[in-house]
């Protein structure tokens, strides 16, 4: 009987003797995170820069990554399987899909909300197109960037779990296999330790920006 | 490729009848979603709007938004499960715990929070100089709320209570791993028997009812909100209050 070991309603046994198999899919889902956190990051910047450059893009930028957000992921890796399979393709098109919108939105408000007698002094310098972008428009970006990213990142562990059932799924195949067998166990496990872990993430990211944008810290410091 | 849409256009010609045909499966779908909705904003505005016009519980508020986000929907469900069995075993007059009511219990479990904390936010961000000068008229603080603060935060109400939608439609396709019906049903099935056509149609289905349901109450928000409150613009980059993650 499945049913029996389910008497109680979270077994720390199960956990105990199950950790290397926690520990591989904690690994899995930050490797399926980060993937499509960088591919999204990669293509949004692309995109953004365009939508930059050539005002007209933008709206269709913005129509078509939306119209993605809209879609349920489910639906979508529905729509991948019979092209791509079961497989971690599937997955990942699926998952940077859904950062693009987010992440563009913020590049673009980033970048237009620099201010723009910065601007300015930068071309009085003789500053050429390119390094006004990298080195003011990109730093002083940042922190709407960033929390683009941070937005990102959290939705994207939120839904790598829905990938369990394309194949993949880290933490979401806990869950899927507890919703098989009706055991608590998995199912808490894989749903905290998803939760914990982009907690975790919001963190890193949060003291990323910190070491990025010293000049906020003494402005912060000057308030 | 042509040969597989001539197969799924002719799934569509052939499914469309009976239980497990997809005009009852949309129907199931709707019920489920829709009774979700109904306590969410039965419940979500109310208290979004009390806690917003006292001004307290802001922590809470902050803490229910960031909680949300990372909370994956398919815990949701999954965890709603091993709960509402117990429920069941309980309460008389239910007799399962599996299909509809776990589905329903994730779906207002996942509504709740965009639309409570939206009202919270929009009936906070009322400026106090008008319901001030609203208090000066000898107005009751119910009258305040109703006449001044709702109708001014209507706008971002509304929009949370779109983006909850849409994210409950797309959730409830996860209700077939709960043994519910729903749209989701056929992509679930098709995942285990492999069946392309199936999981292409369901999800279709899916999609179409997820953008009609964004575009329903889109249309709804612009012929209720008042022309002197509409949001500047959607698409601008100010952020509203609260972006629903994709489910």
């Amino acid at each position: 009987m499945i049913l029996a070991q389910s008497d109680r309603f979270f077994r720390w046994d199960w956990v105990f003797s199950h950790l290397d198999d926690i520990w591989d899919k904690v690994v899995e889902h930050v490797v399926l995170t980060g993937l499509a956190l960088g591919f999204g990051l990669v293509i949004s910047l692309a995109l953004a820069l365009a939508g930059l450059r050539f005002r007209r893009t933008l709206g269709p930028i913005t129509w078509v990554t939306g119209t993605l957000y809209t879609i349920p992921s489910l639906a979508l890796f529905a729509f991948l399987v019979p092209i791509t399979g079961i497989s971690l393709l599937t997955a990942e098109i699926g998952l940077v899909s859904y950062t693009l919108l987010i992440l563009i939105r913020n590049i673009v408000a980033g970048i237009d909300g620099v201010d723009p007698g910065v601007k300015e002094a930068a071309i009085g310098m003789g500053y050429s197109r390119r390094r006004l972008f990298l080195e003011i428009e990109l730093p002083l970006a940042l922190p709407v960037i960033i929390a683009g990213i941070r937005i990102a990142a959290v939705t994207t562990v939120g839904l790598v779990t829905i990938t369990a059932l394309v194949g993949q799924g880290g933490l979401g195949f806990f869950i899927l296999n507890g919703l098989t067998r009706f055991f608590n166990t998995e199912i808490i496990i894989g749903t905290v330790l998803s939760v914990v872990l982009a907690v975790v993430i919001d963190a890193i990211l949060v003291a990323t920006e910190w070491v990025l944008t010293p000049w906020q810290r003494r402005k912060a410091a000057q308030a | 490729m042509i040969e597989f849409l001539a197969d799924v256009g002719s799934w569509f010609l052939d499914n469309w009848d009976g239980k497990a045909g997809y005009l009852n499966r949309t129907w199931e779908h709707l019920q489920v979603s829709g009774a979700a909705m109904l306590v969410a904003v039965g419940v979500g505005v109310p208290l979004g709007a009390y806690f917003g016009h006292t001004g307290k519980g802001g922590l809470v508020v902050v803490s229910i938004v960031n909680i949300g986000r990372a909370l994956p929907s398919f815990g949701i469900l999954a965890l709603s499960l091993p709960i509402t069995i117990e429920i069941a075993k309980v309460v008389p007059f239910i007799d399962s715990g599996l299909g509809f009511l776990p589905t329903w219990v994730a779906l207002v479990a996942l509504a709740l929070p965009p639309i409570f904390t939206n009202t919270y936010t929009a009936v906070r961000g009322v400026d106090p100089e008008t319901v001030e000068a609203a208090r000066g008229m000898g107005i009751t603080e119910w009258r305040v709320l109703r006449d001044i603060e709702l109708p001014i935060a209507s706008p971002v109400v509304l929009a949370g209570i779109r983006l909850s939608a849409v994210q409950v439609v797309a959730t409830a396709t996860l209700g077939a791993l709960v043994a519910y019906g729903g749209l989701g049903r056929y992509i679930i099935d098709g995942f285990s028997t492999q069946d392309d056509v199936q999981i292409f149609a369901g999800a279709l289905l899916v999609a179409a009812l997820s953008v009609l349901t964004e575009v329903t109450f889109a249309t709804v928000e612009r012929r209720v909100v008042p022309r002197g409150l509409r949001l500047a613009s959607e698409d601008e980059v100010s952020t509203p209050p609260v972006v629903a993650a994709p489910a």
